[in-house]
């Protein structure tokens, strides 16, 4: 038995690195400090979906085939594809996304990653507009205001509050948890009376239904010493239930209110009652807030992202923190899901000056996105292979993307038989990055963050990057006979 | 093994004193020997060419957070900037933040082989060294951002100069780092809170220091620590009008340090620091101040900052210029506030002739460079791509080699910023001696790189060679011949190998990373109170935070011993 001490989760974009793991027999027996997440991942990774072997698919079967041929059937598919889209990248380390650039380079492809359904959005308004961010520590020494839109890290991120921002102790901020634990605690009991009533009246007394705007928690609250925690979002999340105030916006009108309160910073009068269903009076306390913050940090997710309105939406959120900034100091920082995501966006910009949806068909690397992301390509039906790797598009693609996708040769790279894998022509068994291969991945704020081997892969089975680099010298090789073959011929 | 014999070029290694003799050079496995066996050599005829050390760049931005985040946010700068993949070369795009294989590509076929990253913030070093490790065909190496750090600004303040150096040089390992980088003193700490320090005697909120005592602390350190680069210094106020007394004064400050003719400190992109008037309206030229108390001291080294007038990014690690920057030009600004170490922004920027301001900057820089008497003092660099891109730096020469090139540019300027310029009253122009000084000998001496920077013999065998025959060609007054020839070398050598052939890359070769390895008499204790501490000031673990072995592709440490 031994202990692992700093080991970084390689679940969320939080990249928590203080996870302590009790190894035995080459199996994760323990897992301290980390969520569910975190928790789930590391004690239930060695699932009976887990692929042992290559497997190419032989009459509409999957059929167990070796290393090598997969390795020359995926090399040949790839040499010989005109268009053939690369994506993926955000579940590996830098060191397999850095020589996927190299492979999209060398098969003319197209190399996109997860953002293009997540942050790409964001992106484009960083291209438009910058962005004014920081790392976390930044945020845990100094901010007094947080800012939650679209999105809940009490789920989705866990221990966001608790590393980075409200429930931290900072060297100029001090933590906020004791009042957020009573407030927890009088939430669940408030859940709990809930769910007891409900049981009881269900089937006789139908529920009334929410209205579309409700606003909780007295603005007062706003008013209090030590770090404010607001939480705009469609739904009262559980990150909601522990806010100072939370303001619940009508689907799609995020777009107007974050005007609105930009208006209010810049000390305009609205002229209207309400904005997106919430009375002025309640955004004015907002703008208030954040022009008398000491510093502060808006985070937002795919609420903002990929509601009505996509890259508009942040692009008015930076905005707005360019006008905070003439006031105070404030921050923005997108909730980056993928534990390397962030890796992916960043080893593509160094490599071909581009972040995601990169072409390399010209033999340069070009980027429009609209015209060269894989989503784009694939709903124009014009890719003709497909590697997909560290994703699984097949389950949360729109339909007629990944009809096409499985139309053209499709190879997968995963530890896991998911929904993309079933779907494929070629599988390769992946080793599982940050368990049982190490690498770098990058936190949510760019920070890199060392990814550790805690346990042996099964027998055979090869991390992504070493399959990669087989796959491009492979693809090299072929390209060279086909060469010689054409000098011949002429 | 590999034998080399570069023939009858004209050479010009001003380290050795060799000013373009006619004479041979000899290379033995990646080094410079006293002679090679002439029949089994390889031999190059340089017959009418000029021979010179592989150049060498003490300030360029081309690696890290900031610049990639530079990239992220600027695909209109690499849309008219494309570079084809070929059999030898990647693909990649160009212009003022090239990606790191054309950056590699790009500063070997103007004859570099060295070039120095001037900011890297310690946490997200691993970033830097990983871009590094792509960038090809140059020998690199990085200076940690430690002016603003808690640490320092600590243990300066309790007077522990000690135990501050055995933190920097604790942090010189563990970042993988060169040089001790000082930006905006006390400003980057203050910018944490939306703040900035005014003069080198304001006080930093939260820590009761001043950037006087940052800066003089920290070169007594650099000192105690014998590293081979002095501090290297972004002076406080910079690029705002007048700033030219604070740099005085900067200067002043730091002779309390000095001891003999040593420089105790580099003062870098000078000409940002050299605005003297006071307001946009204005501004001006503060060269001549400046130049004449530097022709009267030898205790700090300069570069140029020279600005070239184009669309370019600016980027540094002084956040709250960058701030500045954003509210005069309302343009896309990015800022990184990096926890506990330092911040950093970044703003496009196009430099225009027909603007009195940034016509008058292009005029301060040369105006400094020809001023400053001594050629050893002050180095060519525009502060990629701050000033603008460095593949200008041919331009550049042109300009200090040649009156009549930069009266040519100096025709076409803003007419407020041609009255005040001081070039038609300038009638220096520098040889190619001198240009091998601020391109090359000067900066290396400068970075205490031994193996660098001049063709001696056991010198590292990085060569240029240059298409001017020094018997024939006037510089200065064939600036254009000049212009050419320094931006396509007809041959780049790295290590004894040729990698550039009349401006082509030949071969794919990956450059060095050096770095620092401080040894000191008693090392900084890595206890659970150092482990504790270290979770208080950043959010990442004390086990995650150093850059592993791993992370250098070619590892090339220099040991250093501290008298501490």
């Amino acid at each position: 038995m031994s202990i692992v001490k700093a080991v970084t989760c390689p679940v969320c974009g939080s990249l928590c690195d203080d996870i302590e793991l009790t190894v035995e027999n080459n199996e994760v027996v323990k897992v301290k400090n980390g969520c569910a997440m975190c928790e789930s991942k590391y004690l239930g990774y060695k699932s009976e979906h887990r692929i042992r072997t290559p497997l190419v698919r032989k009459d509409g079967k999957f059929v167990p085939v070796s290393m090598d041929e997969a390795v020359h059937k995926a090399a040949e598919i790839l040499a010989n594809a005109n268009y053939p889209i690369l994506y993926g990248w955000s579940s590996t380390n830098c060191e397999a996304q850095r020589v996927g650039v190299e492979l999209a380079e060398e098969v003319g492809g197209v190399l996109d990653n997860t953002a293009v359904v997540c942050h790409g959005p964001s992106i484009l308004s960083v291209q438009e507009v910058g962005i004014p961010t920081c790392t976390l520590g930044q945020i845990r020494h100094r901010a007094d205001l947080m800012l939650y839109w679209g999105c809940d890290p009490w789920s989705a991120h866990p221990r966001h509050l608790e590393r980075y921002t409200s429930f931290t102790e900072g060297r100029f901020e001090d933590s906020a948890w004791k009042a957020y634990l009573q407030k927890v605690k009088a939430a669940a009991g408030k859940k709990k009376l809930v769910s007891a009533e409900r049981l009881e009246f269900v089937k006789s007394r139908p529920r009334p239904q929410t209205q579309a705007c409700t606003i909780s928690g007295p603005p007062q609250t706003l008013k209090k010493d030590g770090r404010k925690l607001i939480v705009i979002d469609v739904r009262k999340s559980m990150t909601a239930e522990m806010a100072d105030y939370f303001i619940q916006v009508e689907p799609n009108k995020d777009y107007e209110v974050m005007q609105a309160i930009r208006a209010l910073v810049r000390d305009h009068e609205l002229d209207v009652d309400k904005v997106g269903g919430i009375p002025v009076e309640y955004l004015e306390e907002v703008a208030d807030a954040l022009v008398n913050c000491n510093f502060g940090v808006i985070f937002f997710g795919m609420g903002l992202t990929q509601s009505a309105g996509k890259f508009r939406n942040i692009d008015v959120a930076i905005s707005l923190i360019r006008d905070l900034n003439r006031r105070t100091k404030f921050a923005i920082m997108p909730m980056r899901g993928h534990f390397n995501v962030a890796g992916a966006n960043i080893v593509s910009t160094w490599q071909s000056g581009y972040p995601y949806g990169v072409d390399f068909s010209l033999g340069y690397p070009r980027y429009n996105p609209g015209e060269t992301t894989c989503m784009d390509v694939l709903l124009r039906g014009e890719s003709d292979a497909s590697l997909v790797i560290a994703a699984d598009p097949g389950a949360t693609f729109p339909k007629r993307a990944v009809e096409h996708m499985v139309k053209t040769p499709l190879i997968v790279i995963d530890p896991h038989m998911n929904a993309t894998a079933m779907l494929a022509d070629i599988v390769f068994p992946s080793a599982f990055v940050g368990i049982e291969v190490g690498g770098t991945a990058y936190r949510m704020d760019n920070v890199p963050l060392p990814l550790k081997k805690v346990v042996e892969p099964p027998a055979g089975i090869l991390p992504d990057e070493e399959i990669l680099k087989r796959i491009l010298e492979e693809v090299r090789i072929i390209k060279a006979q086909k060469m010689a073959k054409q000098a011949e011929a002429a | 093994m590999a034998e080399m014999l570069i023939k009858n070029g004209f050479v010009f290694d001003p380290i050795n004193r060799i000013n373009g003799e006619k004479m041979d050079i000899a290379i033995k496995d990646g080094k410079i020997v006293g002679s090679v066996n002439e029949r089994r050599a390889k031999k190059i005829d340089a017959t009418g060419l000029t021979v010179m050390p592989g150049g060498v760049d003490i300030h360029t931005h081309i690696a890290g957070a900031e610049v990639n985040t530079g990239r992220l946010m600027r695909p209109e700068d690499h849309v008219k900037d494309v570079v084809r993949k070929t059999p030898l070369t990647r693909s990649g795009v160009g212009y003022s933040i090239p990606s790191t294989f054309v950056t590699g590509y790009r500063y070997s076929k103007m004859g570099y082989t060295t070039i120095m990253n001037p900011s890297m913030p310690p946490l997200e070093a691993k970033h830097t060294h990983e871009e590094l490790n792509d960038t090809p065909m140059l020998d690199k190496a990085s200076y940690p951002l430690l002016g603003d750090w808690w640490f320092v600004l600590e243990y300066l303040r309790k007077g522990d100069l000690t135990e501050c150096a055995r933190y920097v040089a604790w942090m010189m390992g563990t970042s993988k780092g060169y040089a001790i980088k000082i930006v905006n003193p006390g400003g980057l700490e203050s910018w944490g809170f939306g703040r900035n320090v005014h003069s080198i005697d304001d006080e930093v909120p939260n820590f009761c220091i001043t950037p006087r005592e940052i800066m003089c602390g920290l070169a007594k350190v650099n000192k105690m620590l014998n590293l081979p680069h002095t501090i290297h210094l972004h002076t406080n106020n910079l690029g705002l009008p007048g700033n030219y007394a604070t740099t005085l004064e900067t200067m002043r400050a730091l002779e309390s340090v000095a001891s003999g003719d040593k420089p105790v400190a580099h003062i870098t992109h000078l000409q940002f620091s050299s605005f003297a008037g006071d307001g946009w309206g204005n501004m001006r030229s503060g060269a001549e101040e400046i130049s004449k108390y530097i022709n009267a001291h030898n205790h700090i080294t300069f570069d140029m900052g020279q600005v070239i007038f184009t669309d370019t990014t600016t980027m540094t690690a002084d956040g709250p210029f960058e701030y500045t920057l954003y509210e005069l030009s309302g343009h896309k600004w990015v800022n990184t506030d990096i926890e506990t170490e330092t911040s950093g922004g970044i703003i496009p920027f196009h430099y225009k002739r027909n603007n009195a301001v940034n016509a008058t900057q292009w005029s301060i820089a040369l105006e400094l460079a020809l001023l400053i008497e001594d050629p050893w003092k002050m180095f060519l660099t525009t502060d990629h791509p701050n000033g603008g891109p460095f593949f200008a730096y041919p331009k550049i020469i042109a300009w200090l080699s040649s009156k009549k090139a930069r009266m040519a540019t100096l025709k076409k300027c803003h007419k407020k910023a041609q009255k005040k310029s001081l070039l038609p009253s300038i009638t220096r122009e520098l040889t190619l001696y001198d240009i091998a000084i601020v391109t090359r000998a000067g900066q290396a001496k400068a970075l205490g790189l031994k193996e660098k920077g001049h063709l001696g013999v056991g010198a590292d065998a990085d060569i240029a060679i240059y298409n001017i025959n020094p018997e024939k060609t006037d510089i200065a007054r064939k600036y254009k011949t000049a212009r050419r020839a320094f931006g396509n070398a007809a041959y780049t050598l790295k290590d004894g190998k040729v990698v550039v052939k009349d401006g082509e890359i030949t071969q794919h070769v990956d450059g060095k990373t050096i770095w620092l390895d401080v040894q000191t008499a008693e090392q900084v204790k890595v206890d659970e109170e150092m482990k504790r501490r270290f979770k208080e000031y950043w959010t990442v673990e004390y086990d995650n935070y150093p850059v592993f072995d791993h992370y250098v592709k070619v590892p090339s440490p220099i040991t250093v011993k501290a008298d501490v």
